[in-house]
């Protein structure tokens, strides 16, 4: 009786474990910036799973769920406590995220931007892991308001506020980057003039 | 400046997060402000960036194996748990083979629908979204003779709600097609026609809402040709107008 249990629990665990593992490795890897410490934490967080999995209840969210045993295991191993001593006490008064008075980039320098991945990748590297982390969430993971405010554990509106300010400065830093492309542009049309 | 209120909501809307109500009231106002749709457009674009940007790193073969030795079941522990880390090896065994199988073809089939929904965002916001103007369908096809690899039929559309505005040339992923703007009841609906064989990805055919943007989208395959329906139309009309495709195919 006790095995029927578990072998349907590992069935479950399996079928909703599964599809995550290259997801989360991302994931990991972006916050520990290390591909042993992302390696670790990954080995980590499905120990942690498979051994909570009892406590988890079937049809509710699996992803926020593993993804929240994820980043609590980041935030309490070394490098995770070392980054949130570094953290602004209330990172949603983070005054880096500020609209600037300076316009957005246009459509075309974006699109010459894109051909850059490096750079914009480099330019999520820096953002502090708070703005990072819920970046990601939201534009990799594809995770709804509501996904990001059960793996994060704050209200919708700190995931708007945050989110938003994640992006502002992530527009902050590549804004050299497309004022760059933008001249090449200009003065790639200047010579097809003459 | 009176977009202010507007723009505070954009990427709300972008997200796909605004209440029904709102989302229809910011769509006919994103139509007619050429400043809230080019600041979209951007916004857009980079919400893509991030997202390619941001699947960057892949475990390692070692990794994965570590795991399998890692979680394989200890003689001293009690046989439930030992069989449970048996049984979470066999699982991350599989991770190895199914989840790249299965994860390689989604992305590659959710970036061909996420590139679709930017091209005809970028088409619509553009100053000149078509190169041939014109309603008559024989206007239309012939213009497109000697600019893509392959010809098409484009369906009679008397005694329907559809009406042509033009085409134009456009690529997706190194490879030229046709893009065809129609309208209906002031909804613009893309047409995407793409040889099949030179489109990396492999597709299905089906009906569906690409990522949280508000559209719906329908693409099929015949003739050795890849159809693409996408806009803010209902899912009906979207069909309405793939089945017309599909009849004169």
């Amino acid at each position: 009786m006790d095995l029927s249990g578990a072998n349907l629990q590992l069935d479950s665990f399996e079928e909703l474990a599964i599809p995550l593992f290259d997801q989360l490795y991302n994931f990991a890897h972006w916050l520990t910036q290390n591909r042993e410490e992302a390696e670790d934490l990954v080995q980590e967080t499905y120990v942690k799973a498979l051994k909570g999995f009892s406590s988890f209840q079937l049809g509710t969210n699996f992803r926020a769920w593993i993804y929240r045993i994820l980043r609590n295991t980041f935030l309490t191993s070394r490098k995770g406590l070392k980054v949130t001593m570094t953290v602004p006490l209330d990172p949603d008064e983070d005054e880096e995220g500020l609209e600037p008075a300076i316009e957005h980039a246009t459509p075309e320098t974006l699109l010459l931007a894109r051909s850059s991945h490096e750079s914009l990748q480099s330019a999520i590297d820096e953002l502090p892991v708070h703005f990072r982390e819920i970046l990601l969430l939201c534009e990799v993971e594809e995770m709804s308001y509501q996904e990001i405010s059960d793996t994060l554990a704050v209200p919708i509106g700190t995931v708007m506020s945050r989110l938003s300010r994640a992006r502002q400065t992530l527009r902050n830093r590549l804004r050299p980057n497309l004022q760059q492309a933008a001249g090449l542009r200009i003065a790639r049309g200047t010579n097809h003039g003459l | 400046m009176v977009c202010e209120s507007w723009k505070a909501q954009l990427d709300t809307y972008l997200d796909g997060e605004l209440p029904q109500e709102e989302l229809r009231t910011f769509d006919s106002h994103a139509r007619n402000c050429p400043s809230c749709s080019a600041d979209a457009l951007s916004r857009v674009q980079l919400k893509r960036a991030i997202h390619m940007a941001g699947k960057r790193f892949t475990p390692s073969a070692e990794f994965r194996k570590r795991m399998q030795q890692n979680m394989a079941p200890k003689p001293r522990r009690s046989f439930r748990l030992g069989w449970m880390l048996a049984a979470a090896a066999a699982v991350l065994l599989v991770v190895g083979t199914l989840t790249s199988t299965y994860l390689g073809n989604r992305s590659g089939r959710d970036q061909v629908f996420s590139e679709i929904a930017d091209l005809h965002v970028a088409t619509l916001a553009s100053s000149s979204p078509v190169d041939v103007i014109s309603s008559d369908r024989h206007t239309v096809k012939p213009w497109f003779q000697g600019r893509i690899p392959f010809a098409f039929n484009l369906p009679e559309l008397q005694n329907s709600d559809f009406s042509l505005l033009g085409g134009r040339m456009t690529y997706l992923e190194q490879t030229p097609g046709a893009h065809l703007i129609y309208d209906e009841r002031k909804h613009h609906i893309s047409v995407f026609v793409f040889q099949e064989q030179s489109l990396p990805s492999k597709l299905s055919d089906n009906a569906l809402q690409p990522g949280k943007l508000s559209f719906n989208m329908e693409t099929w395959s015949k003739g050795g040709l890849r159809y693409f329906v996408i806009g803010d139309a209902s899912a009906a009309d979207i069909d309405s107008l793939a089945k017309l495709f599909k009849a004169a195919s």
